[in-house]
């Protein structure tokens, strides 16, 4: 090749992995002035739930008294009303996913799960009755039974259509008379008319509204109300109602659901996880780069500079992607460094023997290259099939590791062969090529 | 250059006590499946101050439905609990129990119920049997040309005894800690043996592609060489490829092991067994035997 050409292409890579460089770590610290050159937007890693912290809860959904073709639907709407409760949360990226007939919801960095859980697994069930016909012996009745000390009363009011599903929004509220905190309801189109209906047919009586099965208020009916507004009041602190404003807001679960399946990981635990995977993936590298320095010389340097390009350039790419970075992927990561040597030490091993048996320098390269290729690319071969079955096959844990672990074979390919490649051909027609004991 | 094939016999008897032995630990003491395919719950404390005396925490735990539970010491002040797959009260119940007497965190809680145990472990199969097949085909491409006296069914075979002997030893090696120390069988295990697979493929695909490159010079050259020193000098021409690449993968799962948490700990540990035990088997069990198969058939 001639050496323009090569030259052209070794600074074309410079830029290249330097940018990478940029992206993957944009700090730079000079005589202790900290600056911050940012070439490209900024990106962060985005760390996995064992990393950060939060809880991966897997629900299952009760779909008996669904109708088959219904189910879908059924899902679909369960999975809104999560994703609407799961976002009052305020936790970053949360995600909420349908499985079949089971739900799987991420929390990252979510502080109290078990606040989290209890609240995603609560059902506001707002519901308005209408009073029975027999209403006003019923309360008789049930006086009598009240001064007779019992505690089982006859229900007076009967169910309606008019539930929480056709509710269009609920808003926080105050009495204009006694200033109390109420709850306004509007309802959708279907439902003003249900609730039309409904006080146009009960003037001068109550009607009830249930949360939860708990009667809240049964205020008595003036008029026939149009246009779907309603109000709750009871009594409520702000609190309450705030919350259940929300929940409102939120809206009933279409199915009941059972948690059957929870990980959560203190936020604690998973910055330490962070810090050992880290440590780990360091301490390997430099233990590597020792080795290759010592058993390889000079190509030994070259390889480390290499298997450092490869790294940012590994890591930008899990910046870009972006990948989501689990204790598991870096576990592949880590390893795929380790790989990645493997590629150069074939080569290297080639070429040496090459060397030995009397070659020129650039001979030596060339068949070093050309018959170590093979051997790397039947060895890597098998790793990616096994890391594309696990990939498909895979539980999260499974798919992460089986994820880093093949983008880094291809990467790793690519630095061997592309890079590494160039830098040793820079050596071709020097004065180093003439000292032996650099390369054998 | 050393001469590995002459000592073959040697290699034979001890891989062969070896295998035995580890047949023998698999079927007495089995393996511990985790909570990954049966189903159940793994919690993770730290207390504030010392940890408590196992007894006295199940004094503390007394009529709780835990079922049974195991106790395991983690670190100077942490604690895991292993138990059946509880509910969510009874979670909560559990660690305010623990909480108002001695102070703690949750570091960690994971619960798996038995439907979604149940799925993994038939996902696992799935996986694990596919992988082999995968395998089996890859292998039986890549010696389809070996030339002659070796035929390609001879290479397959090897590698796929290779194959088994490379997650053999590294599951009698875990049936042995789960025995003695508790040690499970999880996912992150079986995930780390699939990639020993692969590993050990990779290596016995190395030192045959030489064998293979040796006996092609071995025929032009009109027999100057023997099979034998043919297939010995492929064994020491990959020897340093061999025990670099070995080195260089095990240096990071080595910090790996002693850094890792529990679930990467011992994800590491099965991948050290399998490359330690791959390395072996590569240099002194899948050339010899390839020599002994040769020799066999022609006496």
């Amino acid at each position: 090749m001639p050496k323009k050409k090569l030259y052209i292409i070794i600074i074309f890579i410079l830029i290249f992995v330097f940018l990478a460089g940029n992206l993957v770590y944009p700090y730079l610290k000079i005589f202790g002035l900290s600056v911050e050159p940012q070439f490209l937007p900024k990106k962060d890693f985005k760390l996995g739930l064992d990393l950060q912290g939060g809880a991966h809860l897997i629900y299952q959904a009760d779909l008996s008294a669904i109708e088959k073709k219904d189910k879908n639907e059924a899902m679909d709407g369960l999975r809104d009303v999560i994703e609407r409760r799961v976002n009052f949360f305020g936790v970053g990226e949360p995600l909420v996913q349908v499985q079949g007939e089971r739900l799987i919801v991420e929390l990252p960095g979510v502080r109290d799960v078990s606040e989290a859980i209890r609240a995603l697994g609560k059902t506001p069930f707002l519901e308005f009755k209408e009073p029975k016909e027999n209403y006003q012996e019923i309360l008789e009745k049930n006086k009598k039974l009240l001064e007779n000390g019992e505690k089982e009363l006859e229900e007076p009011f009967k169910s309606t259509s008019l539930t929480g599903r056709y509710l269009k929004k609920a808003e926080l509220g105050f009495d204009n008379t006694t200033n109390e905190p109420v709850v306004l309801l509007e309802f959708n189109e279907e439902g003003a008319k249900v609730f039309e209906e409904l006080t146009e047919k009960n003037v001068g009586k109550p009607v009830a509204m249930y949360l939860d099965g708990v009667l809240v208020s049964a205020p008595n009916v003036q008029e026939k109300i149009s246009g779907g507004k309603a109000r709750i009041t009871g009594n409520f602190t702000i609190d309450e109602t705030k919350e259940l404003v929300r929940n409102l807001n939120a809206g009933a679960l279409p199915v009941p659901i059972k948690l059957i399946s929870q990980k959560n990981v203190g936020p604690s635990l998973g910055k330490i996880s962070l810090e050992q995977s880290l440590k780990a993936g360091i301490f390997g590298f430099l233990a590597i780069i020792l080795f290759m320095i010592l058993f390889y010389r000079l190509p030994g340097i070259l390889a480390s500079l290499a298997l450092g390009i490869y790294i940012v350039l590994i890591l930008a790419i899990f910046k870009l992607v972006p990948v989501t970075l689990t204790l598991a992927g870096i576990a592949g990561f880590i390893l795929s460094i380790g790989m990645a040597v493997d590629a150069h030490v074939l080569i290297f091993s080639r070429t040496r023997e090459e060397l030995r048996l009397g070659k020129s320098f650039s001979a030596a390269l060339e068949q070093g290259f050309k018959r170590a290729w093979p051997a790397i690319r039947d060895g890597n071969l098998t790793t990616l099939i096994v890391a594309a079955i696990l990939f498909v096959f895979g539980t999260s844990f499974v798919k992460g590791f089986a994820l880093t672990l093949s983008l880094g074979i291809l990467m790793s390919m690519f630095t061997a062969i592309f890079i590494t490649g160039n830098f040793l051909n820079i050596f071709v027609g020097t004065r180093f090529e003439k000292i032996s004991w650099l390369w054998k | 250059m050393i001469p590995f094939l002459k000592y073959r016999k040697i290699y034979f008897v001890f891989s062969g006590i070896l295998i035995l032995g580890s047949l023998v630990s698999l079927i007495i003491f089995g393996l511990k499946p985790g909570i990954d395919f049966t189903g159940g719950s793994i919690l993770e404390l730290e207390f504030k101050d010392a940890r408590p005396s196992n007894q006295e925490i199940r004094e503390r735990l007394a009529n709780l439905p835990l079922g049974e539970v195991i106790l395991q010491p983690a670190g100077e002040k942490g604690l895991l609990l292993r138990m059946k797959d509880i509910s969510e009260d009874v979670h909560q119940e559990l660690l305010s129990r623990l909480n108002e007497k001695w102070g703690l965190e949750q570091k960690q809680f994971e619960l798996i119920g038995s439907t979604i145990g149940q799925e993994l472990k038939q996902k696992t199969k799935i996986v694990i049997i596919l992988a082999i097949l995968s395998m089996f085909s890859y292998i039986a491409i890549a010696f389809s040309g070996v030339p002659r006296p070796i035929r390609s069914w001879q290479a397959g075979a090897i590698t796929i005894f290779i194959l088994f002997h490379d997650v053999l030893i590294p599951l009698a090696v875990f049936s042995l800690l789960g025995k003695f120390y508790g040690i499970q069988i999880t996912i992150p295990v079986t995930v780390a043996l699939l990639t020993v697979v692969g590993y050990a493929i990779n290596n016995v695909v190395v030192v045959f592609d030489r064998v293979r490159e040796n006996l092609f010079k071995v025929s032009r050259r009109g027999f100057v060489e023997t099979f034998e020193e043919a297939l010995n000098s492929a064994v020491n021409q990959t020897l340093s490829r061999q025990i670099n690449t070995s080195l260089t993968t095990l240096f990071p799962l080595i910090f790996m092991f002693f850094l890792g948490g529990e679930t990467i700990k011992y994800f590491a540990l099965a991948l050290i067994l399998g490359i330690v035990t791959g390395f072996y088997s590569s240099i002194f069990l899948a050339t010899p035997i390839l020599i002994s198969l040769l020799k066999w058939r022609k006496p």
